[in-house]
This record gives C-alpha cells, sequence and structure tokens, in this order.
C-alpha cells in the first residue's frame, strides 16, 4: 500500500486505486492438464486515479494494460491483488454487488465493429441499457436515448437503424453513448481510437475530451503507442510485461523519460521539432519476452542498452520524486 | 502425439462406460420380457417365476448391470441370447462379417466416386456439370434406403431377373466369390449412392474454400498450371477434412445396414438387431448395441488421429503450451 | 476439465461452416435475403411443393376424394377415373392416404425437431457459456448419444415405447438434440468471444438476458438450416421406422407403411400403384426440405454477401 500512496497524485482521494494487482493465467500441460506454469499478464501493478483526470496506459501488446482494464470492469478476476473503487474492494464483488457497480464503471471497447449486438437497433442497445439499471422511469426512456444519441452528435433517426449502417467512427461513439447510458465515474478506454482512421481519430478524442469535461468523467485510457495518449492523457504509465516502469505528469513524462523503454518509446515516434532529432535514440531490438518466464532482476534488461550486472540480478523498485516515478537502476 | 493420442484413448473409456450404462437403462425400461414371450400363459406361475431366476432377471438392476459388466470385461463375455440360449459374442461374430463387407464396401466405392466428383464441381463451379452433380447428389440424399431398395429389386431382379433379390449366397451353391459378389450388387449401390450423395457435398464445399484462399491464388500467380494447383495444392488440403466423413459415415451406414438388410434378406447385423427387437431378446440388443457404440467410438478415435498425421497445426497446437 | 475443452476445440467438426454463419453474421437490408435465396429455382420450385403438401395436409378432409381408412368397391386395383392411384388390398383409395399421410410425415418432421431443438439449443447454451465442468458433463453425455448408431437408438426405443405417431414425435425428438446442442455450443463459444457480449457483460447485465437476449438470436441462423435438414431427416426416419413396422401403424396411413406392404414380392411385382406412390412422395418432400435448407444456407452466408 505505501508505494501506491507515493504515487498518488497531488493530495485527491483516488477514486480508484490497483494496489499490487495480479492476473495469472495458468498453462495446462501433459496428460492430466496439470497447471504446470503461469502466463503472470500483470505482474504487481499498483496505480491511482483521481476522480476527473485522464490515466492513461501504454505499452506493446502484450504487456498486460487491456488485463488491467477488463479487471476493473469485471471482466476478469485478479489472481491477487485488491482494485478499491471509492474506498471499497470491487475485486471480490459477488454478482449482484458487481451489477451495482457495472454504473459506476464503464468500458468502450477497441473495435467497433464488433462491440455492438449486430442484430439489434442503435435504439434498443441503448434502450436497453438504460431500462435494465432504471437510470430514469420507464416512461423517459425514449427520451433518453435521444439525449444520449445528442451527446455523442448523432441524429435521433439513427435509432431504428443496425449497426452496420454505420462508419468505424459513428459506431465508437454509439460505443461511447451506451456506456454514458449508466451514467458511470469511470470510463476504461480500451485503445478507443487505434482501429480507426487517424482523421476519425481525432473527432472522437476530441468528444472523449469534451464529455470528460461536461459530466465530470475519469478516464483510463488505454493504448499501445504514444501518439493518442499525449493528447488526452493528464498522467502517463508506461508498462512492459506486467509491470508499471515509468508513471507521470504526460508533460514531464515526454520531456523528461527516465527509463530507458519510455525512451525507445518515445524515440519510436517522429519528432516535431528539428532541434531535438539530433539527439541520441534508442531503437528497440529483439522481441518482448514471454511472460511465461519474465526476465531475471529488471524485465527490461535483455533489450536494454544500458543494462549492467546489476539490473539482471536484482529487480529495481518504482520510485521517484513527487509524481514522477522509474523502476530503473540507472535514472537516478 | 503421443499425448494427443493418449489423451482421446482417455477421454472414449468413460464415453464406453456411458454407452453400457444408457444402453443398460434403455433395456431396463422395457415393458414385457423375454419369458412372457416365451412361456405358454397356461403355465403355474411358479414354472414362470422359475424361469426368471433362471435368467437372473430377479435380481435388482444394478446388480445385473455389474454381473454383465464383470463378464464383458473379465471374459469378453456378452452373455446367452433369451430365445436361442446362444452365446451373443458369436451370434453378433457371425453376423458381423457380412455387414462390415457390405459397409466396408459401399464406403470405399462412395468415397471413389464422390471425391472426384466433388473437386470437379468444386472446380468448376456454376457450370452445368456442377449443377448436375449437386443435383444428383440431393437426390442422393433424400431418397430412402428402402424405396431405392424395392426399386432396384422391382427391376433387375424382378422384371430383368439379371441379379438374386436375397441372401448373401445362394442355396447349395457354396457360396462361391462370384455368388457372394452377385449378391452384393444390390444393397452396395443403395448404401453407395446415399454415402455418395452425402460426401460430394462434403467434399465440394471443403474444395471451394481452399480453393478461394490466397496460396491458391499465390499458386495460379506464380503461373502454374491450373491442373497442378488443384492436383497438387488444392487436394491435399481437402483431404483433410474428408477424414472427418470417415468418422461420420460409418454411425449412419450401420442404421442403414438394418432397413437394407431387411430388404435384402442380408445375413447381418442389422438383420440380428431387428429380429431380436422383434423377440425382445435383451441380452442380444445389448451386445449389438454396444458392438456398434465400440465400433464407432474406435472410427472416431482413428478419425482423430488420422487427422493428427495430416493436419500439422493439430500436431503442434499439442507439442507447445497453449493458453486455456 | 480443460481436456474435455481442448478435446473439442481441436476436433473439426462437419459444422464448422455452420459456425462460422453465427459468428461472423452481421445484420443487413431484409431484401438482400430473398434476392439471394430466390437465386436457387430449386429452393424455390421446393417452398411451392412444401406448400402444396402443407395445404394437403391441413385440408386433408375436404381435398382427398374418399376418407383414408373408407373401404370402397373396388380391391387391390389399379389407377381408374374414380381412384386415380388405385386402391389397395383392404380396399382403400391410395391417393386419399397419400393425403392424409402428408399430415403424418409434416407433423413428425416438425413437431420432433421442434423438441430436439429446444433441448439442444437449451444445452448447447449453458454449455458454451458456462465452460468447465458443465460443459465437460453435457459433451460427454453428447457423446455417449452419438456414439450409438442413430437408427438403431431409434429402433430399440421404439420397440419399448411401444410404435405411433405421438410416440415417434417424441422419440425423434428426445433423441435427436446432440447434434443441436453440439451445434449451437460452437455458435455460443464463437460468439462468447465477441466484444458485444463482453460489453453486456460490462454493462452489468444477467445472464439469462445476455443468453437469450443477446446470444440466442446470433446462434439462429445455423440452427435455422441445421434444423432444417433435421426436418428431412426426422420424415426420413419416420418413414423407414414406419416401413419396418415400429412406427406409425395401420390403419393410420403413412407415407413409410404404405411402402411396407411392397415388402410381399407379389405386390412388388403385380401392383406397383401401391409402392411407387408414396415413395415418390417421400423422396419429393424431402428432396425439397434440403434444396430450401441449402438456399437458406447459402443465403444467410456472410460470404456471399456484396
Amino acid at each position: 500500500m505505501s508505494e501506491a500512496i507515493t504515487r498518488s497524485a497531488p493530495s485527491q482521494t483516488p477514486l480508484l486505486v490497483l494496489d499490487q494487482l495480479k492476473k495469472y493465467y495458468p498453462i495446462r500441460k501433459g496428460l492430466l492438464n496439470r497447471t504446470a506454469e503461469y502466463v503472470k499478464a500483470v505482474d504487481g501493478v499498483s496505480l491511482n486515479i483521481v476522480p476527473g483526470e485522464t490515466l492513461g496506459l501504454v505499452g506493446e501488446s502484450g504487456c498486460g494494460k487491456s488485463t488491467i482494464g477488463r479487471s476493473i470492469v469485471g471482466l476478469e478476476r485478479p489472481t491477487d491483488g485488491r482494485i478499491l473503487f471509492e474506498g471499497a474492494d470491487i475485486s471480490k464483488l459477488s454478482g449482484s454487488e458487481m451489477i451495482k457497480l457495472h454504473s459506476e464503471v464503464q468500458i468502450v471497447f477497441q473495435d467497433p465493429y464488433s462491440s455492438l449486438n449486430p442484430r439489434k437497433t442503435i435504439g434498443s442497445l441503448l434502450a436497453e441499457a438504460v431500462k435494465v439499471h432504471r437510470v430514469v422511469p420507464s416512461d423517459k426512456v425514449v427520451s433518453e436515448v435521444d439525449r444520449l444519441l445528442d451527446i455523442v452528435g448523432l441524429p435521433k433517426t439513427s435509432k431504428s437503424r443496425y449497426p452496420h449502417e454505420f462508419s468505424g467512427g459513428q459506431r465508437q461513439r454509439i460505443g461511447i453513448a451506451r456506456a454514458l447510458a449508466l451514467k458511470p465515474k469511470l470510463i476504461v478506454c480500451d485503445e478507443p481510437v487505434s482501429a480507426l482512421d487517424v482523421s476519425i481519430q481525432a473527432q472522437v478524442l476530441n468528444l472523449l475530451k469534451q464529455l470528460q469535461k461536461e459530466f465530470n468523467l475519469t478516464y483510463l485510457f488505454i493504448a499501445h503507442g504514444l501518439g493518442a495518449v499525449r493528447y488526452i492523457s493528464d498522467r502517463i504509465a508506461v508498462m512492459y510485461l506486467g509491470k508499471v516502469v515509468e508513471i507521470g505528469p504526460t508533460k514531464e513524462l515526454f520531456r523528461n523519460p527516465k527509463h530507458p523503454y519510455t525512451r525507445a518509446l518515445l524515440d519510436s515516434y517522429p519528432i516535431a521539432n528539428p532541434h531535438l532529432r539530433d539527439r541520441e535514440r534508442i531503437v528497440l531490438e529483439g522481441d518482448v519476452p514471454s511472460p511465461v518466464n519474465p526476465p531475471s532482476g529488471c524485465r527490461f534488461h535483455t533489450r536494454c542498452p544500458m543494462a549492467q550486472a546489476k539490473c539482471r540480478e536484482e529487480e529495481p523498485l518504482l520510485v521517484g520524486e513527487g509524481d514522477h516515478a522509474s523502476a530503473c537502476w540507472f535514472s537516478h | 502425439m503421443y499425448n494427443y493420442v493418449m489423451r482421446r484413448i482417455l477421454i472414449a473409456i468413460p464415453v464406453l462406460f456411458g454407452v453400457t450404462v444408457i444402453n443398460f437403462i434403455i433395456m431396463k425400461m422395457a415393458p414385457g420380457n423375454p419369458v412372457d414371450m416365451l412361456v405358454n400363459p397356461k403355465l403355474p406361475a411358479a414354472a414362470v417365476e422359475a424361469k426368471r431366476m433362471e435368467l437372473g432377471l430377479n435380481a435388482p438392476a444394478y446388480e445385473q448391470y455389474w454381473n454383465w459388466l464383470k463378464n464383458l470385461v473379465l471374459h469378453g463375455d456378452l452373455g446367452y441370447s433369451m430365445i436361442t440360449y446362444e452365446p451373443v459374442t458369436r451370434m453378433i461374430g457371425e453376423h458381423l462379417w457380412p455387414t462390415l463387407l457390405l459397409m466396408g464396401i459401399s464406403l470405399i466405392l462412395g468415397l471413389a466416386i464422390a471425391i472426384p466428383l466433388g473437386v470437379i464441381s468444386a472446380v468448376r463451379q456454376y457450370s452445368k456439370l456442377d449443377y448436375t452433380v449437386v443435383t444428383l447428389s440431393f437426390l442422393g440424399i433424400s431418397i430412402p434406403n428402402f424405396f431405392l431398395g424395392l426399386g432396384l429389386v422391382y427391376l433387375f431382379a424382378l422384371k430383368l431377373d439379371w441379379l438374386p433379390t436375397s441372401g448373401m449366397t445362394e442355396l447349395g451353391q457354396g457360396g462361391s466369390f462370384k455368388d457372394v459378389v452377385l449378391h452384393l450388387i444390390l444393397p452396395c449401390i443403395v448404401l453407395t449412392a446415399n454415402v455418395t450423395g452425402r460426401t460430394i457435398r462434403y467434399v465440394r464445399s471443403s474444395m471451394l474454400e481452399i480453393i478461394g484462399q490466397d496460396y491458391l491464388r499465390t499458386a495460379r500467380a506464380k503461373g502454374l498450371k491450373e491442373v497442378l494447383v488443384v492436383n497438387k495444392h488444392a487436394m491435399r488440403n481437402a483431404l483433410i477434412p474428408i477424414v472427418t466423413i470417415l468418422g461420420m459415415e460409418i454411425p449412419i451406414l450401420f442404421g442403414g445396414a438394418v432397413v437394407i438388410e431387411q430388404i435384402f434378406s442380408w445375413p447381418g447385423i442389422g438383420q440380428l438387431t431387428l429380429s431380436s427387437i422383434m423377440s425382445r431378446d435383451y441380452s442380444t440388443i445389448m451386445g449389438l448395441n454396444l458392438v456398434a457404440a465400440i465400433v464407432v467410438i474406435f472410427a472416431n478415435l482413428l478419425t482423430d488421429i488420422v487427422y493428427a498425421l495430416v493436419d500439422p497445426r493439430i500436431k503442434h497446437s499439442y507439442q507447445g503450451a497453449a493458453r486455456s | 476439465m480443460n481436456l474435455f475443452k481442448r478435446y473439442l476445440g481441436v476436433r473439426q467438426q462437419p459444422e464448422a461452416d455452420l459456425i462460422a454463419i453465427a459468428s461472423e453474421g452481421e445484420g443487413e437490408p431484409k431484401g438482400a435475403f430473398w434476392r439471394r435465396f430466390r437465386k436457387h429455382k430449386l429452393a424455390v420450385a421446393g417452398l411451392f411443393v412444401i406448400g402444396i403438401m402443407a395445404v394437403c395436409a391441413i385440408f386433408a378432409p375436404w381435398i382427398a376424394p374418399y376418407h383414408p381408412s373408407a373401404i370402397t368397391d373396388s380391391f387391390g386395383e389399379g389407377p381408374t377415373w374414380s381412384h386415380l392411384l388405385g386402391t389397395d388390398q383392404v380396399g382403400r383409395d391410395v391417393l386419399s392416404r397419400i393425403i392424409f399421410a402428408a399430415r403424418v410425415s409434416l407433423s413428425v418432421g416438425i413437431g420432433s425437431v421442434l423438441i430436439s431443438a429446444i433441448i439442444g439449443a437449451v444445452l448447447g447454451l449453458i454449455s458454451g457459456y458456462f465452460g468447465g465442468w458443465i460443459d465437460g458433463v453435457i459433451m460427454r453425455i453428447t457423446d455417449m448419444f452419438m456414439s450409438f448408431p442413430y437408427i438403431m437408438l431409434i429402433l430399440v426405443v421404439s420397440s419399448i415405447v411401444g410404435p405411433g405417431l405421438k410416440n415417434i414425435i417424441l422419440i425423434l425428438g428426445l433423441l435427436g438434440w446432440p447434434g443441436v446442442a453440439r451445434l449451437v455450443r460452437g455458435s455460443v463459444l464463437s460468439i462468447k468471444q465477441t466484444e458485444y457480449i463482453k460489453a453486456s457483460v460490462a454493462l452489468g447485465y444477467k445472464t439469462p438476458r445476455i443468453l437469450f437476449n443477446h446470444i440466442l438470436p446470433n446462434a439462429t441462423a445455423p440452427l435455422l438450416i441445421y434444423a432444417t435438414s433435421g426436418v428431412a431427416g426426422a420424415i426420413l426416419d419416420e418413414a423407414a421406422l414406419s416401413f419396418l413396422g415400429l412406427g406409425v401403424q395401420p390403419p393410420t396411413a403413412s407415407w413409410g407403411n404404405m411402402l411396407a406392404s411392397a415388402q410381399s414380392l407379389t405386390v412388388l411385382t403385380d401392383k406397383p400403384w401401391l409402392w411407387v406412390a408414396p415413395g415418390v412422395m417421400i423422396v419429393l418432400c424431402v428432396l425439397s426440405i434440403n434444396f430450401i435448407g441449402d438456399a437458406l444456407r447459402d443465403a444467410m452466408d456472410p460470404k456471399n454477401r456484396k
């Protein structure tokens, strides 16, 4: 817990706290399917999110960022650790308590083509969410659906149409409207724009920003690259192989990345400022090691240009001054 | 590979056990019993009771099942027919070969006709030939066995008098090779028509799917002749799902045998089944069902193994660890 | 239990292409379906044939020239103007019996498939959605039932419960579900992975709502196709059972039991009108249904959409 507190953003009670969250998937082997090993998708992650902020969660595919998002909305059961929402542990809730939680925490998925039931009209998709949670009295459901469509910038006539009649960007708006239907406090955005065309991405990001202001929403924004995250996040956490390796305010993290992995991610993006182009760049080589047997010591040492003997032996902790912290022996 | 085969064998065991239990339960649900059929209603009750004791019908159900299973596992003994008092294993043994002969030949013939037709039909999709083949295959699956059988008997045996109508051999001729073949022709045509009808559609659709795939387009793009593309690249991959057909056909053929053997008086399992059902010969029916189920389970097991041998994807997915 | 899951995952199922229809299915304008269906001329003809048969079955008492078991004044006569398809040895009008027998075949086909579709769909939904040991148990039972040669099992059971129309429908219905269960389970497994189902879970919907309101509607297309061929199969099975004397019993007319008389050589050679007509009816009926099923498959397959 102590680690989590040092990581908290300025002096506000956090809305969501992840405390040493772990999610292991068993691998079964042999004739009798004994669990021989585990895929350590998330291996001890502690994070805070304060009301009204956007925390970006970044990492290569397979680093466990989506697993964290899915655990928060209850699609996965954590193996260990706690998820505190407004101070209460929600990781071990029973069915009915979980259902209540769902109206507080929602998720927007990556693929707008598969996240809407193809056999339901937009109107019935939204009305169902409103009705099941009794957000408004039953005679107001229709006007509530209209209001939701209006909020995300879609015409009322969309109600009687089916998902396949909409473009990717429009579908993502519908997905956002559906998440908003329950009036949640926290929305997990699981790579919401990475399946969209670049021109559409900005529109959806702007919509998310505008909704945040209007309804005082809190976002956990998951992405595999830094582009969209930089635009929308107040703070960013960088993950590598199931662990957070660096966390800090967006500007701070971009100006002064402390972890070599963060630097590598930044360097893989084209730089707009020509004066900065000369600096030495870190280019990653090799593949991400298997999360079944993560490397000893610092998990990044197999690909790190700065790795020393110490990195192979001891695991660095996530430490730093103020709200910018990193897990590297050589960043301080 | 070893793991994969062992896994399948391990799974087959509980299924086999379950099959014997279901079998037994069904038999126990039966009203009436062979004693009622056998004994003269004028016999005194005591004599009927003695007969029941003798046949073991008074013991509790689980004990009857246990005795039956014990005998089967320890001695390969399926008990005695309640009607003819012959050992069930011997009765089945005598009738099994004619059925397997009939089924085997029909299956081989059916595949030999269906695979090339299905492939050609797929290669020339939407051609006249394709329509003809597909329509004929629908006819093959829509004609009831017995109607086709009767029609053939009417035409070839009664009107033209070319072929014998019933049995496996002519009485008093000792069953020469030629004699058996002549008797085989009509029932074989019926079963083959069925197998062919089902198989053509399966071959055609799996072939069509493969033809549309990218690696075949690549093969064409690099300038391979169409014949070569089809024979070397498409056929091999289309044959993989065909292995499945073998597994599916065997239980269907067993069923078809009951009807066909009845029409052609073929001395096989089907006829034995029907006659023991009519005379409520429980021990024989149980034995027959069990043998049929074992054949089916083994056919499935074999299918799975052959599958693994021809499809490298399965082999590999069992070597590496997979996420659950 | 994972053992079972993987066993079924790897084994190539013949219904795999049907399952793809469930998972790749997308909504589309309603007219498009009929446009593709109409391309199958034989299926349209089949629809027409089945329509006529259904009318005959429903209005049989008004259409048939005679009562099906009424004994007329001619015995075993060939076709004449007063008996278009002749009479049987007892003196009943063959045409009238054929018209009434359509009732038997169609009700067996539809009734038994309805029963097995309901049982199979519920078990398949449960099996696919919950997975784990529930899935293992249901699938093992399915395997056991599928290990018996189908016709043999039906024969044994019908000899036990006794023949008759109601029993035949029940037997075929109660023994026909394993195929449906496997198909629905496969569809559910692929639908379950979609994000819209995950979204329903995240929206806090209760499991029955997710199962019946979101998963089942997406699994109906393959189920419908499978059920169509199931109807054809059930009609053939009833005919075979009645032919062997274990199905619908005379005097009730069924195409199958009308053919049974042809087991006698004299009928087979000298009175073909007694067995050719009912046989042709079975073929026509089953063939039409199979054509319709094939057209449905093509029309519903998302791969055929442009």
